[in-house]
C-alpha cells in the first residue's frame, strides 16, 4: 500500500542525525480527569498520542485547531500539567530520558516557554526585571536594554509595568526572554496570535532570530500560513494525536501534504481556494476506534472505522498516520 | 490625569459621606427622641430630689430641652455647622473633649486589634489558599465562617469566662474608675484592660480577611503568571514571594480598610463587656441617659471613622486596579 521509500542515510549520517536531536517525544498522552454530572468521573483524552522530534537550530511548527489541547501540549512536556491530568509517553531531552528530577532543572534554563496569554506577565513588577531574571550574566540592565532594542522595543520599556504594555509589545518582551535567557529549547505558543499581518512577519522573522541563535524553537500555531513561512518542519496534530509530520524540503519541491485532514487545511487557505473545512473534531470524552479522522475524511473506507491507523515513518523525520497516504 | 480623576473621585466621595452624615445624625435623634429617659434627671442622678423645680426648668432651658424636638434639632445643627459639638450632660465637659479622651482609648484598642487580625488573617488566608482542598484548608474555612456568625460580645463573654473566671489571669469587671487620671495608670494596668477586649476584637476581625486572601491566593495561583512562573523553574516559597505576596498583599490591606466599620461595631460591644473606657462604652451611656450632644457627636466622629477606612480601601483598591488591569487575552 505504501508508496514512499524509506530514505536510507549511512550509518554516519544517522548518527550525526541523533547526536543532533534536542527533544523527542514519543507515544505521549495527557488525560484529565474531572466530575461530570452528578458523581460521575469523566475522563478526558485531551493528548492520545503525540510525536514529535526536533533538533538544535530547527523550528518545528505544531499545527492544531483551537481548543485541540496544544497548550496543554507545552504543559506536558514541561511538566507543568494541571494537578487533575495524568501525562504517560517518553520525552527525551538531548537524547536523555527527562525525568521528573531533571525536568525541574531544565524548566527556566534549558527549555523555555513563550506563552499563549499577554496577562502572562506578574501585573506589578517591571517588565526589564521579569526579562533579567532569566539572564545568568552580570551587568543585566543593559543587557536586557539591548536585547529590547534587537527585537524592536524602546529600552524605556524596561521600567514598565505590563499594563502599560500593548499586546504586540508583549509578545516581543518574550521573545527578549528568549533571547536572554540560555534555553536550547524554546516553545512558544501562538507567538502570532492576535498580530496584525505586519507584525506577523516581525515576529516570524524574530523565531529565525532564535533559530539563528542555534536554538530549537517549538512553534505552536493554528495557522498554516504561518507555519509554512517559519518552520523546517510541520507536525499536523488532530484530536490529540499527530497525523503528519512534513519536512519543508519536501513542500518547496512541489510535494504535497501527506494525510488528509492536512490537505484539507491547505486547501482551506485564501491563496488555495479557501475550501472551508468541517471544524468538529471528535470529542475528547470519547475512545476512539478507528482512525480519529474518518468521519470527515473523503478517502474513508469500512477499514478506517475500524482499526486505528499507525504512525508510520516516511525518511528520517517525516510521519504520517493514514492507511492511504499521499494517494 | 490621574491625579485629577483621584481629587474628583474624593470630591465625589466627600459629598455622599455629607448626606449620608446627615442622614445617620437624623435618624439617631429621631431614635433618642422616643427614650423615656429625662435628660435632666439623668443629669441631676441623685441630686435630682434636691434641686428645685424653678432650678430644673432653667436647666431645661440652658440645655434647650424645653423646646420642640425639631427646634432641638435645628439648634443642633446650626452649632454643629459653627464647628461647635456642645456639652455633654453626662460628663459635663465639651462634647469634643469627651470624644478625644475617649477616642485615644477606643483607638489604641482598634489599632492593635486591626494590625493583629490584618497578620493573621492575611498568613491564615495564604495558608489556606496555598492549600487549596486539603484539611488545613477547611480547618481554616470552617473556623472562619464559624467565627462570621459569632457575634463580638459572645466571644468576649467566652474570653473573660476562660481567662477571668477558670485562669484568673484577669480581674472581672476590670474597669478603672472613672475619675482616675491618666497618669496614675500604670502600663501593667492598662495592659491588663486591654488584652482580652483586643483579642476578642482580634479574633473577629480575622475572618473576613482570611477568606478574602484565601480566595484572592487561590485566583493568583491559578492566574497566567504563575503558570507562566511555574514555567520558567519558580515553585514554592519562592514562587509565592515573588509572584503571590505583592499581587495578594494590597487587596488584603484594601478589605482590611474597609473593615473599620465592623471594626467600630465589634469595639462598642468588646468595651461594653469588659468596661473598657472607649467610645464604645461612652456611646451606649449617651444613649441610656438620653446626652444627646455626646451621642451625635459620637455618631459623627464614627461615621468619619468608617468613611475614611472606606475611602482608604477604595483609594488603593483603585490604585490597584490601574495598575493590574492587564492587556486582556488575546
Ligand atoms: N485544567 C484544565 N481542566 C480541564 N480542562 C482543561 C484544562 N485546561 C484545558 N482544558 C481543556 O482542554 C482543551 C484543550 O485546551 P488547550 O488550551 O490546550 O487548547 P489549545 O489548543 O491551546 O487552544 P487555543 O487555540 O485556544 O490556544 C480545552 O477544551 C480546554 O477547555
Ligand atoms: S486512515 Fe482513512 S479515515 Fe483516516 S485519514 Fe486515512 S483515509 Fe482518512
Ligand atoms: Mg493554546
Amino acid at each position: 500500500m505504501h508508496v514512499y521509500e524509506l530514505n536510507h542515510e549511512t550509518q554516519e549520517e544517522l548518527e550525526k542525525i541523533q547526536n543532533n536531536l534536542l527533544l523527542e517525544v514519543k507515544n505521549l498522552s495527557l488525560t484529565i480527569e474531572r466530575f461530570g454530572k452528578g458523581w460521575t468521573r469523566e475522563r478526558l483524552y485531551v493528548i492520545r498520542d503525540f510525536h514529535l522530534k526536533i533538533h538544535h537550530g530547527e523550528v518545528v511548527a505544531i499545527v492544531g485547531a483551537s481548543g485541540s489541547g496544544k497548550s496543554l501540549l507545552a504543559d506536558a512536556i514541561l511538566g507543568i500539567h494541571p494537578k487533575n491530568s495524568i501525562v504517560d509517553g517518553m520525552i527525551k531531552y538531548e537524547n536523555e530520558l527527562l525525568t521528573e528530577k531533571r525536568r525541574k532543572r531544565l524548566r527556566g534554563n534549558d527549555i523555555l516557554l513563550i506563552p499563549q496569554m499577554t496577562n502572562a506577565l506578574d501585573p506589578l513588577m517591571k517588565v526589564g526585571k521579569q526579562v533579567k531574571t532569566l539572564m545568568k550574566q552580570n551587568n543585566h540592565q543593559k543587557a536586557v536594554k539591548q536585547i529590547f532594542q534587537k527585537v524592536g522595543l524602546d529600552p524605556d520599556v524596561y521600567d514598565q509595568i505590563p499594563s502599560a504594555c500593548s499586546g504586540g509589545m508583549i509578545r516581543k518582551i518574550f521573545i527578549a526572554m528568549a533571547l536572554a535567557s540560555e534555553a536550547k529549547l524554546i516553545i512558544a505558543d501562538e507567538p502570532t496570535n492576535g498580530l496584525d499581518y505586519e507584525s506577523i512577519d516581525e515576529m516570524l522573522f524574530q523565531i529565525k532570530m532564535l533559530e539563528k541563535d542555534n536554538k530549537g524553537v517549538i512553534m505552536i500555531t493554528h495557522d498554516l500560513e504561518a507555519a509554512m513561512k517559519v518552520a523546517d518542519k510541520i507536525a499536523v496534530f488532530y484530536a490529540g494525536e499527530t497525523v503528519e509530520v512534513v519536512d519543508k524540503k519536501h513542500l518547496k519541491k512541489g510535494g504535497k501534504f501527506r494525510h488528509p485532514y492536512s490537505r484539507a487545511l491547505w486547501n482551506a487557505l485564501p491563496q488555495n481556494g479557501f475550501i472551508a473545512i468541517d471544524s468538529t473534531q471528535p470529542s475528547a470524552t470519547e475512545k476512539l476506534t478507528g482512525c480519529s479522522f474518518a468521519k470527515q475524511c473523503p478517502k474513508a473506507t469500512k477499514k478506517c472505522k475500524i482499526e486505528k491507523p499507525l504512525l508510520k515513518e516516511i525518511s528520517h523525520d517525516e510521519m504520517v498516520r493514514c492507511f492511504y497516504a499521499g494517494m | 490625569m490621574q491625579l485629577l480623576n483621584i481629587g474628583k473621585f474624593i470630591l465625589l466621595r466627600t459629598l455622599k459621606f455629607a448626606i449620608l452624615l446627615f442622614a445617620v445624625v437624623l435618624f439617631s435623634f429621631i431614635l433618642v427622641s422616643f427614650s423615656p429617659v429625662d435628660p435632666i434627671q439623668s443629669y441631676l442622678g441623685a441630686e435630682m430630689m434636691v434641686v428645685s423645680e424653678e432650678q430644673k426648668e432653667r436647666l431645661a432651658e440652658y440645655f434647650g430641652v424645653d423646646e420642640s424636638k425639631t427646634q432641638q434639632f435645628l439648634n443642633w445643627l446650626n452649632m454643629f455647622l459653627h464647628g461647635d459639638l456642645g456639652t455633654s450632660l453626662l460628663y459635663r465637659q465639651e462634647v469634643i473633649a469627651v470624644i478625644q479622651e475617649r477616642f485615644l482609648a477606643s483607638f489604641v484598642l482598634m489599632a492593635i486589634s486591626w494590625i493583629i487580625s490584618g497578620i493573621f488573617g492575611y498568613a491564615l488566608g495564604v495558608i489556606a489558599g496555598m492549600n487549596k482542598g486539603t484539611m488545613i484548608d477547611k480547618a481554616i474555612k470552617s473556623f472562619c465562617f464559624i467565627l462570621a456568625s459569632t457575634p463580638a460580645f459572645w466571644i468576649g463573654i467566652l474570653l473573660l469566662i476562660v481567662f477571668s473566671l477558670w485562669l484568673g489571669w484577669f480581674p472581672i469587671g476590670l474597669s478603672l474608675p472613672i475619675g482616675m487620671l491618666a497618669e496614675e495608670v500604670t502600663v501593667w494596668d492598662w495592659l491588663k484592660h486591654i488584652i482580652l477586649p483586643a483579642l476578642t476584637l482580634s479574633i473577629i476581625g480575622v475572618s473576613n480577611i482570611t477568606l478574602h486572601t484565601r480566595q484572592k491566593v487561590m485566583d493568583v495561583l491559578e492566574s497566567e503568571f504563575i503558570r507562566f512562573a511555574r514555567s520558567k523553574g519558580e515553585e514554592g516559597f519562592r514562587l509565592f514571594a515573588r509572584h503571590g505576596l505583592r499581587n495578594t498583599l494590597f487587596p488584603a490591606i484594601s478589605v482590611h480598610f474597609a473593615s473599620f466599620g465592623e471594626l467600630f461595631g465589634g469595639a462598642i460591644l468588646a468595651e461594653q463587656v469588659f468596661s473598657y473606657p472607649g467610645l464604645g462604652q461612652a456611646i451606649v451611656q449617651a444613649g441610656m441617659n438620653s446626652d444627646v450632644p455626646l451621642l451625635l457627636g459620637i455618631v459623627v466622629f464614627s461615621t468619619l471613622f468608617v468613611f475614611i477606612g472606606n475611602l482608604l480601601a477604595d483609594l488603593l483598591y483603585y490604585l490597584i486596579d490601574v495598575r493590574m488591569k492587564n492587556g486582556e487575552t488575546i
